[in-house]
This record gives structure tokens, sequence and C-alpha cells, in this order.
């Protein structure tokens, strides 16, 4: 009975642990790779280049 | 500073400065018979010399609507000459200790605050949070800025989250020198100085959500993500990690709610997240801003640096236990560090990869430019130390180098080779565009800098590799009849050379910075520059026509 | 092609909440179960708490910042355990609020040191570790000797602890600050109490050889001489290396 809880919470942290890091990496990728999101990086990954005019009114 | 604020935003500043003076005041008078008492007359005359500078500029006239169609750079500048400060501040005492490591006969005679014990948390303090602290505000209040395309939202709360942050550093750092810390490692300060620090990062972190939620830019560009992490993770730790009782309101003594084992994991998940939030993603941060800009090259991937951001935030948080190998810490979260600390490399070096490839077609600049030479270098020791890093978390290697100074050798590969690197290429970068000057007083000055900055780097961290891992071998060598070879006083002698050249690096390094601050102070002093840059160009290539002081 | 400001802010604030939670859950992970362990870790039933004068010895250790050149963990590798005694357990720091494991041996583990040299030693290599042991690096502390100990605050330091869960009983926070004068004066009336309280194991003499006056060098010493004594756990089990389960 003693450890009880900890073996519970233990066993939860070993197991689904794994399967967070899974759906995470695959939200990651999908996220980065999706074509919707191509133009707003490239348009990011440019803008910073030209930025010292002064705030947009 | 204050002139640029409105009549409003300065009646509320003198109003604060005039509530920290009475908090001051409470914290000298309640704890005059404790420690408290020294520390609430540093409150005190920080919230006096506050309102006496507001006060010299209360009547100024208010600045114009104009003042909006303009970035507010007054802060960053500010935090700019805090970070120099604190470099020199930190960097003299951490080499001063070095020195006392070789001769500890240096030691002041029998005073209380000259010994090693008291004066290394005013280096680790010094260097992480006055150096590294102020750079990461001021950059990011610049990167988020520019960005954004939008104006910080008002001229006060940047200038209470410098003032305080500040007002925390120097209430930690005058604290250890009378005997004030909570001997949590990188976490010293005592309990009102760790409340101060929430209330000014809480402040930092609306600042920053409220200039983004000004932005005109649909897409928040990938610095700001490291930045943002680096303020929400921080503050996250921070919090947990000082949780505390104190012993009554008018001690400076406070108990750690956590002890043994659970204070060791929470200490230690503090401590090695610190250096993923503070030393990497907020610095990841300036290196996916500065190093584009100065080479004048869109980052190479802006994908990976969106897989690295993610992969770095998730991976970082468990990797903590590593400290604590063969300790009484249970098995498993141990090898649960040790996994997550070498798939950590993923993410790490896709970063520094990200970084190298960016300079792809740009290396002659990289050749001619010392700056943007910072920068690069910086991306290599970010590259070498997280692989160091990972292999440093692997059990039967820790074995070896724990406790030893193999592990000073990587802290410091990181923190002067990637962290300070990547702070004076990016300071060198903006201090003539915010001081408006065509360029560095003296570019060869920015030369001299880097190579004692490297040459000091390499020394250091070659002495203390030797060092750390004779200890280490040293400690557990037995001799033919099956007893330990060395007593723990011959491994003390064998590390006497190293702590020399190690003093000795660490002097190089502290010159080159010195040499930095020269070189700032005389940019800042020259006449501005007739005509500014036109928007978006480098202005301070060493190759351009108009160059000053040669 | 700007969305709403709503929209803008709606955007950051998402960052920043999945940023928490992705970064919230390793913490979650390797901690929380570090919070029902108690149930499986070993247990020492008769292991004592520090007495008033070893607490403030404890402080005084930390206000010096000794724990950034001295571990207190032997971890289970077979030359520690030679050279520092039986790896520590982690029963052995649970009234240690913060703990003060360390993280550097720039001199020596101390996890095991109480007991291991006299008093007298302690007291001339605190005061000046050259006149000792001449290849030492360490910085004198020869001002602890003529420093008085603050006693008068040992009842709140106490009853602080006693509210984390320390087992201080009342009369032990009750009697702390005489308790502290008490096991420095071993003649007086004083230290008496000290042993009903904290036991008949309990080291009560002068430690830095004047007891008239408690000073820090008496607390300092007394903290070094009682550790790695709370508890003989570690050592009545035999010990597996390399393995800390």
């Amino acid at each position: 009975m003693m450890g009880l809880e900890h073996n519970l919470m233990l066993g939860f942290a070993k197991s689904w642990g794994l399967f967070y890091l899974i759906a995470l990496a695959l939200g990651v990728v999908v996220y980065t790779f999706w074509p919707g999101n191509r133009k707003r990086f490239e348009r990011a990954r440019t803008s910073i280049m030209n930025d010292e005019s002064g705030p947009w009114a | 500073m204050v002139s640029t604020m409105t009549v409003g935003e300065r009646q509320m500043a003198l109003g604060l400065c005039v509530l920290v003076a009475l908090c001051g005041l409470f914290m000298a008078v309640a704890g005059r018979n404790d420690l408290m008492g020294p520390q609430g007359v540093v409150v005190l005359l920080a919230g006096i010399l506050g309102a006496i500078v507001v006060l010299r500029r209360l009547d100024a006239p208010e600045p114009g609507p104009e003042r909006l169609a303009s970035y507010y750079d007054e802060p960053i500048k500010f935090g700019i000459v805090a970070a120099m400060v604190w470099a020199i501040i930190g960097m003299l005492v951490g080499d001063w200790v070095a020195w006392l490591l070789a001769f500890p006969r240096l030691t002041f005679a029998d005073v209380p605050w000259a010994s090693f014990g008291r004066l290394r948390p005013i280096h680790t303090t010094g260097i992480i949070f006055g150096f590294g602290g102020n750079a990461l505000i001021a950059t990011s209040m610049h990167v988020m800025q520019r960005t954004s395309r939008a104006r910080l939202p008002d001229q006060l709360s940047p200038w209470f989250v410098l003032a305080g942050y500040n007002l925390f550093c120097v209430l930690a750092v005058s604290g250890y020198l009378i005997g004030v810390t909570q001997s949590k490692e990188y976490a010293e300060p005592e309990w009102y100085a760790d409340i101060w620090l929430v209330i000014v990062w809480v402040t930092y972190f609306i600042l920053y959500l409220r200039t983004l939620a000004r932005r005109r830019e649909p897409h928040i560009y990938v610095a700001n993500w490291y930045f943002l992490a680096f303020i929400l993770v921080v503050a996250m730790l921070h919090i947990v990690n000082n949780l505390a009782l104190p012993v009554s309101l008018s001690s400076a003594k406070s108990y750690s709610l956590f002890s043994g084992v659970q204070d060791a994991m929470v200490q230690w998940w503090y401590g090695h997240n610190a250096v993923a939030f503070f030393l990497t993603a907020g610095f990841l941060g300036m290196l996916y801003y500065y190093l584009p800009k100065r080479a004048g090259r869109p980052i190479y991937s802006y994908r990976m640096s969106i897989i690295g951001f993610w992969g770095i935030t998730f991976f970082y948080v468990w990797v903590g236990s590593h400290h604590l190998h063969y300790t009484a810490l249970p098995q498993w979260v141990q090898t649960l560090g040790m996994t997550f600390s070498v798939m950590l490399l993923v993410p790490s070096w896709i970063a520094a990869a990200n970084a190298l490839l960016t300079l792809n077609g740009a290396w002659h600049k990289v050749r001619d430019d010392a700056t943007l030479r910072f920068m690069m270098v910086a991306a290599v020791f970010y590259g070498l130390s997280t692989f160091e890093g990972s292999f440093l978390a692997i059990q039967p290697v820790n074995a070896l180098s724990h406790y030893t100074d193999w592990t000073i050798a990587h802290v410091h590969a990181g923190t002067l080779g990637w962290n300070a690197m990547i702070i004076f290429g990016a300071i060198y970068y903006l201090v003539p565009q915010l001081w408006k000057r065509p360029s560095m007083y003296s570019p060869r000055l920015v030369e001299v800098h880097f190579w004692f900055a490297i040459a000091g780097t390499v020394i250091y961290v070659f002495a203390m590799w030797n060092s750390g891992i004779t200890q280490g071998l040293m400690w557990r060598t037995y001799n033919d009849s099956g007893t330990l070879a060395y007593s723990f006083v011959d491994s003390l002698l064998a590390m006497h050379p190293y702590y020399i050249a190690r003093a000795f690096g660490g002097l190089l390094f502290l010159i080159g910075t010195a040499v930095g601050c020269y070189n700032i102070w005389m940019t800042t002093r020259t006449a501005p520059a007739a005509r500014i840059a036109p928007a978006g160009q480098v202005p301070d290539m060493p190759s351009a026509p108009v160059v000053a002081g040669e | 092609m700007f969305n709403s400001h709503y929209q803008l802010e709606r955007y950051s604030i998402g960052l920043a909440v999945a940023i928490i939670v992705v970064a919230s859950i390793g913490g979650l992970v390797e901690i929380g179960p570090l919070f029902t362990i108690q149930q499986t870790v070993e247990a020492a039933p008769g292991m004592r708490v520090y007495t008033p004068l070893e607490l403030a010895g404890r402080n005084i250790y930390m206000r010096e910042g000794c724990y950034a050149c001295h571990s207190q963990m032997i971890r289970t590798l077979s030359d520690e355990v030679e050279r520092y005694g039986p790896y520590s357990l982690a029963v052995e720091s649970q009234y240690d609020h913060p703990m003060l494991w360390g993280s550097k041996r720039t001199g020596p583990d101390l996890a095991r040191v109480g007991d291991k040299y006299s008093d007298q030693w302690q007291v001339a290599h605190l005061t000046d570790p050259r006149a000792v042991v001449p290849e030492s690096i360490m910085p004198g502390y020869a001002f602890l000797e003529r420093t008085s100990l603050r006693t008068d605050d040992l009842p709140s330091n106490l009853a602080a602890l006693k509210a984390l869960g320390v087992p201080y009983s009342d009369e032990m926070v009750h009697n702390a600050t005489t308790d502290a004068y008490g096991q420095s004066a071993p003649d007086s009336t004083e230290a008496q109490g000290v042993k009903a309280r904290y036991g008949d194991a309990t080291a009560v003499r002068s430690f830095d050889g004047n007891a008239g006056v408690v000073t820090e060098m008496d607390a300092l010493v007394a903290y070094l001489q009682v550790l790695g004594k709370l508890t003989d756990v570690a050592h009545a089990e035999p010990q597996l290396q390399g393995d800390a389960q």
C-alpha cells in the first residue's frame, strides 16, 4: 500500500511522457512545413533586413 | 532620460521612487538589528537617487507627438552601459578570485567580505544577471520594437524594468559582501530581493506583450519567441526555486520550502534551466536577429529556427538531473536527465548550424569585420559547448568530470565563448546605431578586443580542461596494493600551474572588455553623424567610406 | 492584410501559453514524483535534528559560501566511498532547508567530516589553514573566533523550520537561545537541557576552547563535527556501489 501513489505518479510520468514527446514533435514539424505557412515564414525571414525606418503608423 | 517621458509619466516615476525609498526606510528601521538593515539602506538610497534624477527634469518640456514616429531607444542605451559596467565588475571580481585560488595568501587580511566564498557569488551574479541580464533586456527591447514595427507602448515601464532590475543586482551583490545569501547556486539573493525581481519581471513580460500587441507585422519574428521563452520560463524557475519562509519580516534570513533530495532536484531544475532560458534562449534571440542584420543576409532557414526553438524549449527542462548523477537522487530521474541531455544536442546544433550557414557567402565579411566575427565565434562556441554539455551528461563521463574543474571549463566555454561574444557583437552593432554615429570610434580597437577575448577564452578553457581531467583521474587512481594512490592535497598541488594559467586567461578577457568599454565611451563622445545611414543599411562596416577616428 | 488588434493579442498570448505548457511538462514529470518519494525512501527513525548551535553553524557555513568549494554528497562510486566514507543517502539531508550537496570540490567532500578531526584541529585550520595544511588554498576565518554568536534570533529560526516540517518541539524552539549557549559551555546549568532535548549523543563542549562566550567559531565547528552524525543509517547496511538503488 505504501508507495502506491508514488508508483502511480512514476508510471504516469514514464509512459505518457513518451506519447507527449511524439505528439509535440509531430505538431511542430507539421506547423513548420505546413504549405500555408511558407509565405509567412519567408516574409518574416527577410522583413527584418529593413526595419530601421521607425514604427509603422 | 527623464525628459523623454511625458509629464504624467514623470509624476508616476517620482511616486514609484518615493515608494521604493519608503520600503527601504521600513527595511532599514525594522531590520536595524539584522542584516536586513544595511540592505534597507541600499533600497532607500536607490529610491532617493531615482527621485533626484526625476526631480531634476520634472519641469522639462513635454516631448511632442513626433516621438511616436520613432523607436524608443533611450532605455536601450542605459541597458548597454549598465551591461558593460557589470561586465567590468563581474570579470574583475572573477579574475581576482581566480588569482586567490592560485595564491590564497593574496586574500585581504582577515576581513570577512574579502574571502573567496563571499566574492565568488559577486562574480557569478555580476556576470549572469548584471552583464547578461542587462544585455538581454536591452537587446530584447531593441529587437521587439523593430520586428514589430512598433514603438514601446509607454516611456515609463521600460525604465522601471531596467532600473528595478539593476536595483535587484545591487541588492544581491551588496548582500553577499555582508553575508546575505540563501546559498542556492545562481539564486543566492534573499527573499525580499526575490520578491522585488518578480515585480520587475512581471512588468517586463507585460511590456513585451503590450509591444507585441501593437505590432504591425502579423507574424511574430522568431527572435521574439526566444526572448518570450526567456522571460516566461525564467519567471517560472525563479518563483518555484525561491519559495522560502522568512524567519520574520524584519529578518534577511529565510529557509527554503524544500529540503534534501527535493531541494536538490528543484535547485538543479532551476540551475540548468537558468542556463537554458537565461543563457541560451535569450541569447539565441539575439543571435537570430543581430547575426543576419550584421551579415546583411537573412537567416539561412526560418524553419530550422522554429524546430530548434520548440526542441530547446521542450528538451531542456528535462535535463537538470544530470547535475546529480550517482547521488541520492533516484536512478530513473538520472537516466531521464541523461537521455534528454543527449537528445538536446539535436536542436542545439540546428541553431548553431543555422547561424553558420547564414554566413555562407559572407565569409569575406567575417574576415574583415570583427563585430560579425564576434557573432560567428559565438555560434561556434555555442555548438562546441552544447556538444560538451551532452557529453558531460553521460553518466560514466560525469563520474569523472563532476565536482572537478572540467565543469568550470564547460561553463566558461559557454559564458565567455558564447554569451559574452554574442553580447559584444550585438553591442558593437548597436552602439553606433543608437548613438547615431557613423561607426565605432575605432574599428581597430574592436579588432584588438576580439583577439584579447578569443585568446583569453582559449587559455582559460584549456587550463580548466587539463586541471579538471587531471583532478578527476587523480581522485580515482588506485595503486598496486588496491588503495587510493593520491591524497586530496596531491591533486591540489597538481592544480597550481593550471590555476595560474586560468587567472591569466581571465585577465586577457578582462583587458579586452576594458578596451571595449573605452571604445564605446569614445564612440558616444565623438560628433554625431551628419547624416544617419539610410534605413536598412549596416552603418558600421570597416570597408565603408566614412570611418571616424582613423 | 493586417489582422485586427484583438487577434494579434490573442496570437501572442497563445504563444506565451504554449511556451509555458511545453516548458513545464518536463519539470512536472521529473520533480512531481519526488514529492511522494518519502513513501519509497529508506527511513531513519533515530535521526535527530540540528541543535540551535549547529543550525547557527550551518547558517555561517552558508553565509561564508563554503558550499561553493565543498560538497556534502558522496556518490555511489568506489573511490569516493573509500576516500570519504559510505555514500550519502537521501534521508540524511531530509531536514536540510536548503540542501548543501554542492557541485564542486575545490576542497574535499565534507558529508562525513564529523569527528574526523579534533576540535582543536578544526579551530586551528579555520583560523589559518596553511598553518595546518601548508598546501591548502582555503581562505582563513580567524574572525569567527572573535565574533560572538548572535543567539537571540535562534527561537524564530527554529520556529520557521518547524513550520516547514522539521520536527522541532515547542520546548526546543522555546529554549533555543539557552541551548546554544549550553552546548558550548559544558559546566553551565544550561548544558543539561541540551542532552535532554537532543539526545545523549549530542556533543556538549566548548568547541573553540573558550567556554566563556559562544562565538561563531563554536557554532561552525559544532556543525562540522555533526556532519554525517545525525543518523548512522548509512553505516548500518551493506552498500552496493555504482547504483543508487
